[in-house]
């Protein structure tokens, strides 16, 4: 049946079971929102910034383990969306975002609205395509949503001039995608398995290590059991908060630059780190060279380019995490292994020497710390928590009681500023069950604060917590530690009305100083199912801590009370 | 026992890789963008066809120590239009060279080194001699330093092709 290429794209969307479209039209896309106008298959969320559009159709697919979908126009449109790519690439998102491209007699003439999408899109994107020829785009789209979610998972960008929208093809959907260059490896190679197990049973310490790839991989069941059978204990990246669950006795935190005394302190000392899904970032390792300095690495991922590219490992494995990993449980059936109880003793001994904790202060300002806590106490599981960047990221990593995985949804690689918010309302709409809870600053949440009225106009109940400290926190912080307490430009004293902003966009605000307000007000905020704005004025210098200061190794940590 | 990247051999070398790629619009920005955005180094890239096929070979002659060298190789497999890689440790290399010279210069002598160096006089006009020369890339580069000496007014090299044994 021939269609038109717009009604093709709305078509493809529905063979991929897209059920939500995040995006903002403009002249290029016009003929693709003409027919979302006519269909009903998917729900269109008209964000108020192409940006937002992009950090929903990732945080929709961060919570949900689905495609996200985008479209934005040409242009301004799409050099909104980059940093919501870029966001997506760092931290590995199934994503598809389409863009409206000018026509291709146009393309290349500076025409208006005309940039070079995919020029632009490439080193922040898996794959991109600019699709010139109508004929290409069912093709193109069963593979974008193919190369998106297979693999290490990526956004995918679709570039789309506006006559391939206007002209005509036959549609047929491909049942299968043909793509000889691209075939990731999902099985591990069990020689290689073979030797890691026998380093695991000579190892005296071994160290589960999880990042984000384990999130990805859906293997949180086989990581606890790991875990469990064998009695090692674990540590987990920012990205992989959720996937031990906060309660299991052989979680000792996260590590990294913000990481648990414990945690660290196990890095240092792990004899053997079992690395599942996790790359070795900068932000976690601390001082590359004494990271887990006297350990084996077995290093389990999906992309051989994250193998070998920080750390060489003892024995590389590449695969799916969760295939890797039902071999090795299998495997280990016929496995004795060492008794790890005095291990495990000696890091709970760490934890309890040095476990995260703040100190009350002293003209009784409400501690952050203590918000996340509450609000963990008070919602739990029930709440899928989203975060911008900074501080009270940090503080909400640490602090909040994740139970499972997907349960944190946060910016790690880019660490973009302004996530918080959209993300957090991709979560709503795509988690209806939960409450979605986004944890912000006074900084962050004024780069995108126009989403409350998205919030508001498709009923997407967000309660943002922004913790004011009239400051940007984690600069003020280095600021403070680094440079003499030259506190440039990280003063946010003058400040809008939160309140009155959150009612003017049409919902609930509430501006608390004491913890039985606040407790009043989150109560009030779940109930009324609108988008809401809790502002608490915290403790004004309070600093994120532990903190392992830049080009420092793990077992240098600044605790609380050494500043 | 360390694991880190220290522990790589850190000295330089040069490396010849071909990429097999599909035939598509943007395959070669890719992969020069791959480059530069991760800090590699190209030091001369040729691309052609391959017959018969909907693929292209791209020969990249590139440097840095053996952990970025790795790193290279399987940054291009991760690219989508890549089908192969193959960092050659064998193989034969051949590079072209073409010289123009003033018209005034020694042509008898240019004739009898091209010569030596797999090469030849290709055109002669009013103005200029041209010579072009295919070799070794070490030999290439050699006979480009003697023909200094004649003055050339232009010299292309082509960059390098490689066939592994």
């Amino acid at each position: 049946m021939k269609m038109t290429g717009a009604k093709i794209v709305i078509e493809s969307l529905h063979k991929e079971g897209t059920e939500v479209v995040f995006g903002y039209p403009g002249g290029a896309i016009m003929n693709v929102y003409d027919e979302i106008y006519k269909q009903n298959h998917f729900q269109h969320i008209l964000t108020r910034h192409e940006q937002a559009a992009i950090h929903a159709a990732d945080g929709y697919a961060r919570a949900t383990g689905k495609v996200g979908v985008a479209i934005v126009t040409s242009g301004p449109g799409f050099t909104n969306a980059v940093t919501g790519l870029a966001t997506a690439y760092m931290d590995s998102i199934p994503m598809v975002v389409i863009s409206g491209q000018v026509p291709t007699q146009i393309i290349g003439t500076d025409g208006f609205q005309e940039i070079d999408a995919v020029g632009i899109s490439r080193p922040c994107t898996k794959h991109n395509y600019l699709v010139k020829d109508v004929k290409d785009l069912p093709r193109v789209f069963k593979e974008a949503f193919h190369i998106a979610s297979t693999g290490r998972p990526g956004p995918v960008h679709i570039d789309i001039p506006k006559d391939a929208t206007i002209n005509e093809a036959d549609f047929v959907y491909p049942k299968e995608v043909y793509l000889p260059t691209y075939k990731p490896t999902t099985k591990g190679n069990k020689k290689q398995l073979k030797k890691a197990l026998d380093a695991l049973k000579k190892s005296k310490k071994p160290l589960i290590y999880i990042g984000g790839g384990a999130v990805l991989s859906n293997c949180a069941h086989e990581i606890r059991e790991l875990a469990k059978r064998c009695n090692i204990p674990a540590v987990e990246t920012l990205m992989a908060r959720g996937v031990m669950g906060h309660d299991n006795p052989l979680l000792f935190g996260m590590l990294g630059m913000h990481g648990e005394y414990a945690a660290n302190m196990a890095a240092y000392e792990t004899d053997l780190l079992i690395s599942l899904g996790a790359r070795f970032d900068d932000r976690v390792t601390g001082r590359l060279d004494e990271f887990a300095k006297g350990a084996q690495v077995i290093h389990i991922d999906i992309d051989p380019a994250s193998i070998d590219k920080l750390v060489k490992p003892d024995f590389p494995i590449v695969g799916d995490l969760k295939n890797v990993l039902e071999s090795m449980l299998e495997a280990l059936k016929e496995i004795e292994l060492i008794d790890y109880t005095s291990w495990v003793k000696e890091l709970t001994e760490y934890q309890q020497k040095e476990p995260l904790r703040y100190n009350e202060s002293e003209d009784g300002a409400i501690k952050p710390q203590w918000v996340i806590e509450e609000v963990g106490h008070i919602l739990g599981n029930r709440a899928v928590v989203s975060t911008d960047v900074g501080q009270h990221q940090m503080w909400a990593a640490q602090f909040y009681p994740f139970s499972y995985p997907r349960q944190f949804i946060t910016s790690g690689g880019l660490g973009t500023m302004g996530f918080g918010l959209p993300a957090a309302m991709g979560v709503a709409r795509g988690m209806k069950d939960k409450v979605s809870v986004n944890f912000t600053g006074d900084g962050s949440i004024l780069m995108n604060i126009q989403e409350l009225l998205t919030c508001t106009e498709y009923e997407l109940p967000v309660i943002n917590i922004v913790l004011n400290n009239n400051y940007l926190g984690m600069v003020r912080q280095w600021q403070t530690l680094f440079y003499e307490n030259r506190l440039s430009e990280t003063d946010l004293s003058i400040q809008p009305d939160f309140t009155k902003l959150v009612e003017a966009f049409g919902g609930r605000g509430y501006k608390v100083h004491t913890k039985e307000d606040f407790k009043i007000a989150l109560k009030d905020a779940v109930e009324s199912k609108k988008v809401c704005m809790i502002e608490v004025i915290v403790d004004r210098l309070e600093n994120v801590l532990p903190m392992v200061p830049n080009g420092h190794a793990l077992n240098e940590m600044t605790l609380l009370g050494d500043e | 026992m360390n694991n880190f990247n220290h522990y790589y051999d850190s000295e330089e070398i040069r490396r010849v890789v071909s990429v097999i790629v599909l035939n598509e619009d943007n395959v070669l920005s890719r992969i020069v963008g791959l480059f530069s955005a991760r800090g590699y180094n190209i030091d001369s890239l040729t691309v052609a066809p391959i017959p018969q096929s909907e693929y292209s070979r791209i020969t990249i002659v590139t440097n840095g120590d053996r952990r970025i060298i790795d790193q290279i190789v399987k940054q291009l497999n991760k690219l989508i239009p890549v089908l192969k890689v193959n960092e050659h440790q064998n193989m034969i290399e051949k590079d072209t060279v073409l010289i123009k010279f003033p018209i005034d210069q020694d042509i008898s002598n240019i004739d009898v080194i091209a010569r030596a160096y797999h090469g030849s006089i290709q055109n002669v006009t009013e103005d200029a001699i041209f010579v072009s020369a295919t070799d070794s890339p070490s030999r290439v580069a050699n006979f480009i330093t003697v023909m200094q000496k004649f003055q050339p007014l232009e010299i292309v090299r082509s960059g390098v092709v490689a066939m592994e044994r």
